[in-house]
């Protein structure tokens, strides 16, 4: 039935098509779940924060060449997920690896991360993705029905902020605790 | 035997594993582990179905690819909930656990 269809989604790799056209709903409750458990996360982080020691050199060697590698390859997965196997996913995957990587280097986001431009970066794959829907249905069709001439770029356009969003969450759920500033003692 | 059924049942075996180990242990990061690997069956005997002529069914991939993502939030969440029983009670095991 995907194969059938497939004209119509806007890509022409079924697995993109399904997670980002047909089954969309999917995909859009998914970034949530992400969501819910990166807040349930920070809401539970303890009092003790992670100590940051002297970051390995050879670590940190590594971490140097492989992070630009790491978002180069995201950024080709994203883009060739439309007509062969990648996407999103295991784009936003592979960022969030290289997130983990660089934390492990021992580096602190200091005052950028409490700023809103984190959150915004992480909550924008759910926001844009409701857009979306909202817009569909703004001209005359169900929730995430796209209308087939403009499907691939809505889902390029989807793909692209849920990457970022999915590879952010995943760094922040490995961070554990909110980053920033500790919370003052009550 | 097909590859697809060879692939359906190493994920039974997985799960079978993981719920073994989800009754047996009582420290809470092996029963997170336990849950990870029951997973890991379920994931594999979705993708188990493996490639027709027309190549493999996405929609049960698209799922497992859905699946490990949450997975991994899950984890993490369970992760950061243990780390606040530790610091809450002192254990990160259940009451009679024997590795306490």
């Amino acid at each position: 039935m995907v194969n059938v269809n497939l004209q119509a989604s806007g890509v022409s790799n079924p697995v993109t098509a399904v997670l980002l056209n047909f089954r969309g709903y999917d995909t859009l409750l998914e970034m949530g779940v992400l969501l819910l458990a990166l807040t349930g996360v920070w809401s539970l982080a303890g009092k003790t924060p992670r100590q940051a020691g002297p970051p390995d050199p050879v670590l940190e060697l590594l971490a140097r060449i492989l992070v630009p590698l790491m978002i180069l390859v995201a950024g080709y997965l994203f883009w060739i997920g439309g007509q062969a196997p990648g996407g999103a996913f295991q784009a936003g995957s592979v960022l969030g690896a290289a997130g983990v990587l660089i934390l492990l280097t021992g580096w602190q986001a200091g005052p950028v991360a409490d700023g809103p431009g984190l959150r915004t970066v992480l909550v924008a794959g759910l926001i844009v993705f409701i857009l979306a829907g909202l817009a569909t249905m703004g001209s005359g069709r169900r929730f995430l029905e796209y209308p087939p001439t403009a499907a691939g770029m809505i889902i390029l356009v989807i793909g692209a902020v849920a990457t970022l969003s999915i590879g952010l969450t995943l760094a922040a759920l490995f961070l554990g605790g909110r980053p920033g500033p500790p919370p003052e003692e009550q | 035997m097909t590859t697809g059924l060879l692939f359906a049942l190493i994920g039974a075996v997985l799960f079978t594993l993981g719920v073994h180990g989800l009754i047996v242990h009582g420290h809470l990061l092996r029963r997170i582990l336990a849950i990870n690997i029951m997973g890991s069956g379920v994931f594999l005997v979705l993708a188990a179905p493996g490639g027709g002529p027309a190549g493999p069914d996405p929609v049960p991939q698209a799922m497992v690819i859905t699946g490990i993502v949450v997975a991994v939030s899950a984890t993490a969440l369970a992760l950061a909930l243990v780390l606040r029983i530790r610091d809450a009670t002192g254990r990160s095991g259940l009451p009679g656990d024997p590795s306490e």
